[in-house]
């Protein structure tokens, strides 16, 4: 099932779907706030090696991180088109540097699975489940646990 | 339309002001460095707080100050000496007047019985009977006496004069003052003294030297009209003058005569009592009670006596405080904001027309530049608003000081200086809790008690000397006792107690004292109830890191201790050099930089392993590589690092940091990391340049300590 529109019924999720590092992934659009293409950030010093730098987002300082690198997945080629999804969790914003966005998804409550306890425990951490969309496995992600390793960085 | 509870806010905010007002006026006192007023001005503080409180029903409030306001009274009339007993004891009972007018504000009842306790040790102090004239209490305007004396206002037979008076300039040249004449009338019998503005020019056009005021007063008197004329006979000629006899059914209504716009009505007050009232009754008839509390702002009703119009002038443009709005912040901030955005577009705008081809016209150039110079005075405007004198704050530790040394049993004072330096009002804010902390300690860590103080040969009473000034870009505020210093040796042996340190560390002066910012730690020999509750002076520290300031220490062994703190005037814009480092732009504080150079390699040198120093005209400093320090690169390459600058650091000295190239000097607006990311140690913050893109603020003092860390597996950057 294939769907541009809006979902009216509370049951369904819209999610915004993309590829980055071969593999599809997905986050609910309510944290979303924009896309955007890339642009070249500043480097902070001594951040993990998942945190590109800080871009300006009209006005506000905003941090980027290569999502492939902070999954533990081979880094992505840096071309310009790269794009950049904002993010916002609570008060904070960030953006992911991902290769595409391919999809705006309406799933229904149901059609997200369980993460399968293959998973390494790092990806287990980051996804929320998975969600089947022809033939596709797309990986819906727990945007709140890509934070918190901040608190890390800043120390 | 204002609502009561807006009222009631603008009641506490004036009640502050007013309560600001009573203390620095007790402690003018307390000096000795009263003027005149000093007394009248305390006397109407406390008056104006029991006016606006019962204007909002706030019964205790108004209970206190009455009594408060009674003993204050009695040393207005000179029927008190303002021994230093008795001004402990006002001082006190402001405290307490304070902590009440708190309470209020937050809408918690008073603790009765303290406050009770608080105003009988005041009244006995007084000499009154505690509760005495508690059958007058009745809330009405203030009373007034001063140099004005209405006699006896009993008399109720007569007859009535109606009497119109308006002085000519040459009144007031000459020296006269119509205040006595007014007074000898009264004298005569009971007078109503009305006060005619109608004449008094907008400030503007005022013209001091002129007369403007005119009165009309109803005397009853049993004295003749010659008797009455005889008053006005030093003046005669000098002014338009008639009095004429009305019965004594009808008094004057014609009041309108003079526009009555304003009137003072002097009358026997209510209850019977001696006294004679000035009904101030500004602008308008009498208002009700909420307005009332409005004008607590506005000159307090013995400003508008008639001791004051020695020249004419008139009574509410006398001696006035400039006129000034109440603006809420956040409008203020907002306005810093946009001001934020409008210094990044300029820049913005200012390079897209340098890289444009029609760069090079001078009228382009010359518009630029207006451009900038005008965005930059806006910007300093806009900082001026926020801005506000430390004064307040100030005022606020005198109370602590007082309370500490109370409860230490130690004798203090406190000295303010340079209490017009103005500071960012959110600095201030965030100020006061570190400061109340520092000034606590002095008193109870610093100075010693009296006995040992005189056996030292020191006076009994211990100073803290807390002061601000601007110094090349910052705020500057020190605290400074003449107490025993610290005593390095049991600072370190606690820091080895507590195991903070290791024992067999050998330490500088200056490391030990820097001790005392280490969280948990205390060398109160007993925690005591004000300061070692658990907030350290790391607490202090931390509070002002917050603010982009620095804490530092120097003591001198039984001569005190200072501390000081420097401060950034302001958290919103900031004059920055622009370099390069590695491909990456960042910004240095122009207030940091000592200077710039691109030194002979010969100047280098190697300490140890992999450290370096410069030599600056014979001086060693620290040679730093941004570049590295911040992990954007493991080595310098040709043509790399080839720029120092050298930058301050505050008390540990100026280091020497290696930059690629500097490529300009320009306002940058801070922008905080700390909200989407967090702190970066040697970062301050970050700002946006005028290409779009984001530079970090280097923080140098931090910068060395992250230098020092170094060696650490480089870091792979995506980006590169």
């Amino acid at each position: 099932m294939r769907s541009s529109g809006y979902a009216t019924d509370p049951d369904i999720r819209e999610l915004v779907a993309f590829r980055t590092a071969g593999q599809d992934f997905c986050i609910d659009i309510l944290s979303v706030r924009e896309i955007r293409g890339w642009s070249r950030p500043a480097l902070l010093p001594h951040a993990p090696t998942y945190v590109q730098g800080v871009i300006n987002l009209r006005g506000a300082v905003v941090p980027i991180l290569d999502l492939a690198r902070r999954l533990g997945l081979e880094p992505i080629e840096n071309t310009d088109r790269n794009v950049i999804i904002v993010a916002a969790i609570q008060s904070r914003i960030f953006g992911l540097l991902v290769e595409a966005v391919t999809d705006i998804l309406s799933v229904p409550a149901t059609g997200v699975q369980p993460t399968p306890d293959l998973a390494s425990d790092i990806t287990r951490s980051m996804l929320k489940g998975v969600v089947v969309q022809e033939e596709r496995l797309i990986r819906l992600l727990d945007v709140g646990q890509l934070l918190p390793q901040f608190e890390d960085a800043a120390a | 339309m204002v609502g009561f509870s807006d009222l009631k806010e603008i009641f506490f905010v004036e009640a502050d002001e007013l309560l600001s007002a009573l203390e620095s006026g007790l402690r003018a006192i307390q000096t000795g460095a009263e003027g005149g007023d000093t007394v009248n001005a305390v006397f109407r503080a406390v008056h104006s707080i029991k006016g606006g409180a019962g204007a909002f029903d706030l019964k205790a409030l108004v209970g206190f100050a009455h009594r408060f306001e009674t003993v204050l009274d009695d040393l207005r009339g000179g029927r008190l000496q303002p021994e230093s007993a008795l001004i402990n004891a006002l001082l006190h009972a402001s405290d307490h007047l304070a902590d009440m007018v708190g309470a209020c504000r937050q809408g918690l009842e008073t603790d009765a019985e303290a406050d009770e306790r608080v105003i009988v040790q005041l009244e006995l102090q007084a000499g009154r009977l505690p509760g005495a004239e508690e059958e007058g209490f009745t809330f009405e305007p203030l009373p007034m006496d001063g140099p004005f004396s209405f006699g006896d206002l009993g008399v109720s037979t007569g007859q009535t004069f109606l009497i119109r008076f308006r002085p000519h300039a040459s009144v007031y040249a000459s020296g006269h003052d119509p205040a006595l004449l007014l007074r000898d009338l009264c004298a005569l019998g009971t007078a109503e003294v009305t006060l005619d503005m109608a004449d008094l020019p907008q400030a503007g056009s005022f013209d001091p030297g002129q007369s403007y005021l005119g009165w009309s007063i109803a005397l009853t008197t049993t004295s003749s009209a010659d008797e009455v004329h005889k008053v006005f006979e030093f003046i005669d000629g000098a002014c338009a003058l008639e009095i004429e006899l009305v019965d004594r059914e009808s008094p004057p209504s014609d009041q309108s005569l003079f526009g009555a716009s304003s009137q003072t009505t002097l009358a026997p007050s209510p209850g019977g009592s001696e006294k004679a009232s000035l009904l101030p009754t500004p602008e308008r008839p009498p208002l009700p009670p909420p307005a009332a509390s409005r004008n607590l702002a506005a000159p307090s009703p013995a400003e508008v006596s008639p001791t004051a119009p020695g020249k004419g002038v008139a009574p509410a443009s006398n001696n006035g405080p400039r006129p000034t709005i109440r603006v809420d912040i956040d409008r203020v901030d907002r306005l810093v904001d946009i001001l934020g955005e409008l210094v990044i577009h300029q820049a913005m705008l200012t390079e897209a027309i340098e890289q444009s081809p029609g760069f090079g016209s001078v009228e382009v150039d010359r518009s630029l530049d207006q451009l900038r110079q005008l965005s930059r005075q806006i910007q300093e405007s806009v900082m001026a608003i926020r801005a506000q004198p430390v004064k307040p704050l100030f005022d606020r530790m005198h109370r602590i000081v007082r309370e500490v040394s109370m409860a230490a049993g130690k004798s203090a004072r406190l000295v303010t200086e340079g209490e017009a330096t103005e500071v960012d009002k959110t600095i201030i804010e965030r100020l006061a809790d570190p400061l109340t902390h520092m000034i606590r300690n002095s008193v109870d860590h610093g100075l010693e008690v009296a006995d040992k103080r005189i056996s030292l040969g020191k006076p009994a009473e211990g100073e803290i000397r807390l002061s601000a000034a601007h110094r090349s870009g910052r705020i500057v505020i020190t605290v400074q006792d003449d107490g025993a210093g610290i005593d390095r040796e049991k600072v370190r042996q606690v820091a080895i107690d507590k195991g903070l340190i290791s024992p067999l560390l050998e330490l500088s002066p200056q490391e030990i004292d820097a001790l005392l910012f280490l969280p948990g730690f205390s060398t109160a020999s007993e925690v005591s109830n004000l300061s070692g509750r658990g907030v350290g002076m790391d607490v202090v520290r931390s509070e002002i890191t917050g603010l982009g300031g620095r804490v530092g220490i120097t003591s001198q062994r039984g001569q005190g201790t200072i501390l000081t703190i420097s401060l950034p005037l302001t958290l919103a814009v900031l004059d920055g050099m622009v370099f390069d480092v590695a491909g990456q732009t960042l910004v240095l504080p122009v207030s940091t930089i000592i200077e710039t150079l691109r030194p002979d390699g010969s100047l280098r040198h190697s300490l140890g392993h992999s450290d370096s120093v410069l030599d600056v005209r014979g001086r060693c400093l620290p040679l730093i590589d941004v570049g590295t320090a911040l992990g954007f690169r493991t080595s310098l390459s040709q043509g790399e690092g080839e720029i120092v600058v050298v930058v301050e650091r505050g008390d540990e000295g100026a280091i020497a940091l290696m930059v690629d190239g500097i490529r300009d000097q320009r306002q940058v607006v801070i922008k905080g990391l700390e909200a989407n990311y967090g702190q970066i140690p040697g970062i301050a913050a970050a700002t946006v340049l005028g290409d779009g893109s984001v530079a970090l603020i280097l923080d140098p003092n931090d910068l060395a300590a992250v230098a020092n860390a170094i060696p650490r597996p480089p870091i792979q950057h995506a980006a590169e």
